[in-house]
């Protein structure tokens, strides 16, 4: 065979990865321009599971959007609805008619939303894993996250899409033997949590193929808009958790895990740390729901008016979800349908950055970059 | 800082002409602007956006958010902005005209200005002078009408097929 002369052609050459793509959790097409091995950029290009959610709900009453905000970021439906009811209460608040939320359903709600992170972070462990090549984590991650979504299906009924987070409380009451059962799913995970971390965490190919990958600064992070373990990831003490304390969120005692490079390790690493944190938090939730004889207590909701209508006025309001800060922007023109609604998805920054992050590497790390930085579609496209 | 002084900050050095309104929380409850609104002149948004990220008492450094609302006869942009140094929020507006909805780019401030400008513009119908790539983000590229304007129709035909509803 004739060795190959300097006339051969080495044009770039253009590789579509997706729509469907195994790595790519959810419909991503991304548009790879590539000399031979080496990536010179990757167009992200999104929309497939666009469904306007925000004209959507400028045609419906406040309570009838929540079940809409399970369908953004559906891997944690939870935290969906919590930022959106906050958002509306805030609203309320600020106009003069705070809803008095019982004692009760605030804690639920931090329980909730921080089983939910866990079983995000169970995804986003297992698919990355996957997506390296490591089958196994995925199943061990999905055993987990069964017995989390078991036990939301005993509170709502719902195992994804839960629409339980409501003006004022909550949809229903906790069952009898939730807190045993929860107790019991804790002391389990938490051991758990040790076997990802000699699974996958310290493999060594794993970490051949994320330390040193994709390394984001702090600056370049926050002019992306990078939030939630993306940015702690590379090393900014940043949670809303933390930082601006919502809902009942001061009275728990919990780090905020960063990391020190911000490589895919690290932000990778970030959420492993912080589903043993989470576990911190949900304990003392139920401890001090015990203290306080909340157990029995079946005051789980405030009575609101299913008419709701918030003052005149606009607010921008955050809360900390899995992925980062997901911020709602309502208008309000006083009546019960509201005028109109911006969602600031954390994901839709984080993937913005793809085009800059991937120049100069090769085609197998930036599928390293896509399951670190954690994307989930149906929250990008809304 | 509060609103009062971050819109001191910004009038004095943009121009007292150019900074029209504060907007804030009535005592009363009866209007509720939270964070607080400073209504910037269309035209030199990119300016006072500069300031806002660049000077040591204000240190916007983050963008939010980005978005565009319909008020009837104008367009509205929205930034809000947040600083990870000072730890205070404000949100600055442009109020646009509906008969030429056009303002500049923030994207060389702020990075992540640039995908959030390219969903306000595909899905309210809004030019940001000088970005760099105005393709649509969500919609398909031969997409017609802007669907958050409040005069959108939805329409019956796409490329000639019947749209079932």
């Amino acid at each position: 065979m004739a060795a190959p002369t300097k006339a051969l052609r080495t044009d770039e050459m253009v590789l579509s990865m997706g729509p469907q793509h195994p790595s790519t959790h959810g419909v991503l097409r991304l548009e790879l321009k590539t000399d031979g091995e080496v990536v010179e950029e990757a167009i992200p290009h999104i929309g497939y599971l666009h469904r306007n959610f925000e004209k959507h709900a400028e045609s419906l009453p406040y309570f009838q959007i929540i079940p809409y905000t399970d369908r953004m970021d559906y891997i944690a439906a939870m935290n969906n609805e919590l930022g959106f009811v906050l958002a509306v209460e805030k609203l309320l608040e600020l106009g003069g008619k705070p809803i008095e939320i019982p004692e009760k359903a605030q804690y639920i709600r931090v329980v909730v939303c921080e089983m939910n992170r866990i079983a995000s972070h169970l995804i986003a462990f297992g698919t990355y894993g996957m997506d390296i090549g490591a089958l196994t984590p995925f199943l061990y991650a999905f055993r987990d996250r069964e017995a989390i979504l078991g036990l939301f299906e005993d509170i709502c009924g719902a195992r994804l899409l839960y629409n339980y987070i409501r003006f004022g409380g909550v949809s229903r009451d906790l069952t009898p033997d939730f807190h045993h059962k929860l107790r019991r799913f804790l002391s389990k995970f938490e051991k758990n949590i040790d076997t990802y971390n000699t699974l996958l965490t310290n493999n060594k190919i794993f970490l051949e193929r994320t330390k040193g990958v994709a390394v984001v600064s702090v600056d370049k992070a926050i002019q992306y808009g990078w939030t939630g373990p993306n940015l702690r990831g590379s090393g900014m003490k940043w949670d809303l958790r933390k930082d601006e304390p919502y809902s009942i969120y001061d009275r728990f005692d919990f780090e905020i895990p960063v990391g020190e490079t911000g490589d895919c390790w690290d932000r990778y690493k970030v959420r492993m740390d912080e589903m043993r944190e989470s576990v911190r938090i949900v304990r003392q939730a139920l401890d001090q729901m015990e203290e306080k004889g909340l157990l029995d207590d079946p005051n789980y909701a405030a009575k609101v008016s299913a008419k709701l209508r918030p003052p005149v006025g606009e607010v921008y309001y955050r809360t900390e979800t899995p992925r980062g800060d997901l911020g709602f922007y309502i208008q309000s023109d006083g009546t019960n349908v509201p005028s109109r609604i911006k969602v600031r998805s954390p994901c839709f920054t984080a993937l913005s950055a793809m085009r800059e992050l991937s120049r100069g590497l090769l085609v197998a790390d930036i599928i390293a970059i896509i399951g670190s930085i954690d994307i989930v579609m149906g929250e990008i496209d809304r | 800082m509060t609103a009062e002084e971050i819109k001191n900050v910004l009038s004095g050095r943009l121009g007292e002409e150019a900074v029209l309104e504060l907007l804030e929380s009535d005592a009363d409850g009866e209007a509720v602007y939270d964070p607080p609104q400073i209504v910037v002149e269309a035209a030199r948004i990119a300016e006072a956006a500069l300031i806002c990220r660049d000077d040591e008492a204000l240190r916007f450094d983050s963008l939010m958010s980005l978005g565009a609302v319909d008020n009837g006869e104008s367009l509205t942009v929205l930034y809000h902005l947040h600083s990870m140094t000072h730890r205070h929020k404000i949100a600055l507006r442009a109020d646009i005209p509906r008969a030429e909805p056009s303002v500049p780019t923030v994207e060389a401030v702020w990075k992540t200005a640039n995908w959030h400008e390219r969903e306000a513009g595909e899905l309210m119908g809004i030019a940001f002078e000088g970005h760099s790539d105005m393709r649509p983000l969500l919609l398909p590229e031969d997409w017609e009408g802007h669907p958050l304007r409040k005069d959108y129709v939805v329409q019956d035909y796409y490329k000639g097929m019947k749209v079932p509803y």
